[in-house]
């Protein structure tokens, strides 16, 4: 038996071996520490899109050419210092605002046909991908997607700035039969959109749920109760189809971004 | 390894058994999803305008089914079998082994009606409705609770390795699982993310890299360390390595998430760090493969004649390939090129073909001998059928991916003579055809080896039953 006392490594090492419990706490340490590190900073750092208590998005500071501070709330719509006070005011370039209700029924549509499987929305620095689909994505532009969509895989194009790219007819025929439309394209046909009601009941609920995260929540003064109390009517008679365009109409036209500015630190 | 016992132990295997079966037959059905899909890209028709049947409605339940249904009952089986052999002892709850097992497919089942029905959360790999994520939870602590504690009632002095790298992988899933799915339900098929942007994305690759590092890998690894020295006869090379490799692994691979958010707005330190981290890990990940590639020296005549052992052997060499390119792949300016193209995916299938589901086999087809007492599968040479498909079926398939992933990367960032993108993003996606098609054809050759594999599982299965029911009196007596 003399054989089950030989240490083989340190001594440290066998004593852990010996114990499930060492092993257990040991291991759960270990695990740990990577994760902490790398996404506890994101929720107090600045440029991570983290709305903080002062307004400041955590000190964020984008600089103009000549050096000065833009202010954040040219970046985040903020109805209180903007000319457009209401959601149905808003234009674009006003900032990045939440969705309105005909749209969230539209991002519900995409989550659930799983569309962010082969349809990134986050644009790279780089010159082909700002040729090809627009300015850079910056972490501001997503802070209200709960349930992030930058997706992982383009087996079609970036929808980051799709919004306003194509008319809504194109979008409803080549959603319907995309073959119609590109005849190269390999996405299924969506046709069937145009039979499905939106779920008024959910869209509401899911934008009240909005207004309860509690990491950037949509702020009440722009989802107001008036607001709320409109969607339903907004909603009525409206298709799945409708939703999923105006979802797509209204992406990645929120800021308007400046020449030359680095908006990423 | 295993103490040498006075008295033979009674064990727990019937539920074993029941996981090893239900592993064999979701290989089957996932593999069959995954070249449904695959063909749907290569012809759209597929789709057959059935929301339910549509790319994206069924590649989740592909991804569901290879890695949670076909690896998590391999994970299962190979986790209650391995942790009883190794500590001289049953399980410390059989009732709550049964309950996992039950729990887990009916869990499967409900992806199998919730995924169709486009019942997602849209996190990869995490897009189950919220109230079946609070059942895996629950399911996956039972499984984890019951190890655990198998491994406290052991009857050997030390843990045997592959319960080191079980433990991890059921804590690491444990963080991974609850936090990520962190969500406020609307109703009962619709729920968001309590995150937003950018922290949801570093959550989500925090999950997504690690279920890949402590499921698919950590979890897989413990199997390795059992099944390889078993099946060669030898001891694991070298124990030390083996020290290196978990704790390497445990601290480290949980920092790589990041990587996958190169240039994204995630701010640049952190997928920086995430490179780095990747890159350090090339050294524990070959440490490891070479532990078990070496535990065959002096036995590698063996790989001539014992099949079982090729299965083995050729996991530990694409384990080696994939834990290389993945660094590679890690880096920033590979992965301006390879992220968003169809290197991914390739990189993702040499280690869930090549690595997971290869060492799976073999530890499979090592238990199946050993549970139902049987010297040899009823027919050796469709294990050798079985193991050049999965091995031709899974290099066509990434040989395929590499081609259209750098094609894909290089024609998106092309410029001609006048400074203009010189490939309109469609041209791009009509160049992939073929390389689809050849996937389509790749995959499908892997998943005919997984039908050969479930017959002769089956046949051996049957035929040890009816010998026992033949000997059933006085055999041993």
């Amino acid at each position: 038996m003399s054989d089950h006392d030989k240490i083989y490594s340190t001594k440290f090492q066998d004593k852990i071996e010996r114990s499930t419990v060492l092993m257990f706490v040991v291991t759960a340490v270990a695990v740990a520490v990577g994760g902490i590190v790398e996404i506890v900073p994101l929720f107090y750092l600045p440029n991570t899109g983290m709305t903080s208590a002062d307004g400041t998005f955590n000190n964020t500071q984008h600089k103009d050419n000549g050096g000065a501070t833009i202010s954040m709330d040219k970046i985040v719509w903020n109805p209180a210092t903007s000319a457009h006070k209401t959601l149905n005011d808003w234009q674009p370039g006003d900032g990045v605002r939440p969705y309105k209700a005909l749209e969230t029924a539209g991002r519900a549509v995409f989550i659930r046909e799983g569309c962010f499987l082969c349809h990134s929305q986050m644009i790279r620095p780089f010159r082909d991908e700002k040729d090809r689909y627009g300015h850079y994505s910056i972490a501001e532009e997503s802070m209200y997607d709960h349930t992030y969509q930058w997706g992982s895989k383009r087996t079609g194009p970036d929808l980051a700035r799709v919004g306003g790219k194509y008319s809504d007819e194109w979008h409803r025929r080549h959603l319907k039969y995309p073959r119609e439309v590109v005849p190269e394209s390999v996405m299924p046909n969506y046709f069937w959109l145009d039979n499905m009601p939106v779920n008024v009941e959910r869209t509401v609920d899911t934008m009240k749920v909005m207004t309860m995260m509690p990491f950037n929540p949509v702020p009440k003064t722009i989802y107001t109760d008036a607001y709320l109390a409109g969607a339903p009517a907004e909603l009525a008679g409206k298709t799945d189809m409708d939703a999923l365009i105006a979802y797509l109409q209204g992406l990645g036209n929120h800021v308007k971004f400046e020449e030359g500015v680095n908006y990423r630190d | 390894m295993e103490a040498t016992q006075a008295t033979p132990v009674k064990y727990d295997m019937e539920v074993v058994r029941w996981f090893t079966i239900a592993a064999a037959i979701y290989a089957v059905v996932g593999t069959l999803i995954g070249v449904y899909i695959a063909s749907e890209l290569a012809f759209p028709f597929l789709n057959f305008d059935l929301a339910e049947i549509s790319f994206g409605r069924l590649r989740p339940l592909h991804t569901n089914a290879v890695i949670f249904a076909f690896g998590g009952c391999v994970l299962m089986a190979t986790g209650f079998y391995i942790v009883q052999r190794t500590g001289s002892t049953r399980l410390w709850s059989n009732g709550m082994a049964w309950f996992t097992f039950w729990g887990w497919n009916l869990i499967i089942v409900l992806a199998v009606v919730s995924l169709p029905m486009g019942w997602s959360q849209g996190k990869e790999y995490a897009e189950l409705p919220w109230w079946v994520d609070i059942m895996i939870a629950v399911v996956w602590l039972s499984f984890g609770l019951n190890h655990i504690m198998t491994v406290a009632i052991r009857k050997t002095s030390h843990i045997y390795v592959s319960n080191w790298f079980t433990m991890g992988m059921i804590v690491m899933i444990t963080y991974l699982h609850v936090v990520n799915s962190m969500a406020i339900p609307v109703d009962m098929v619709t729920s968001y993310s309590m995150f937003s942007g950018v922290q949801d994305a570093m959550v989500q690759w925090w999950w997504g890299h690690n279920a890949v590092g402590f499921y698919l890998t950590g979890g897989f690894l413990g199997i390795m360390y059992y099944f390889v020295p078993k099946q060669a006869g030898r001891p694991v090379f070298s124990y030390r390595l083996s020290v290196l490799h978990f704790w390497a692994l445990t601290f480290g691979y949980v920092w790589l998430g990041a990587h996958h958010l190169q240039y994204t707005a995630l701010p640049d330190w952190t997928g920086s760090l995430g490179a780095a981290v990747s890159l350090a890990m090339i050294i524990p990940s070959w440490g490891g493969a070479m532990n078990g590639m070496m535990t065959l020296s002096g036995a590698w005549d063996k790989l001539r004649t014992d099949y079982i052992l090729r299965f083995l052997v050729v996991s530990l060499a694409f384990y080696a390939m994939s834990t290389f390119e993945g660094p590679v792949m890690s880096i920033k300016t590979v992965n301006a090129l390879s992220h968003y193209t169809d290197w991914t995916v390739g990189h993702v299938h040499s280690g869930a073909l090549g690595w997971m589901a290869m060492v799976a086999y073999g530890a499979m087809y090592h238990m199946i001998k050993k549970l139902w007492g049987v010297d040899k599968m009823y027919s050796e040479s469709l294990v050798n059928v079985h193991f050049w498909l999965a091995t031709i079926g899974t290099v066509i398939y990434i040989v395929a991916m590499w081609v259209s992933g750098i094609m894909q990367g290089l024609m998106w960032r092309d410029y001609d003579e006048y400074g203009t993108l010189t490939y309109t993003f469609v041209e791009s996606v009509s160049a992939m055809h073929p390389y689809y098609v050849m996937r389509a054809i790749g995959g499908a050759i892997f998943h005919l080896g997984t039908w050969i594999a479930l017959y002769n599982i089956v046949m051996t299965v049957r035929t040890a039953s009816a010998m026992r029911g033949v000997n059933a009196v006085p055999a041993k007596a």
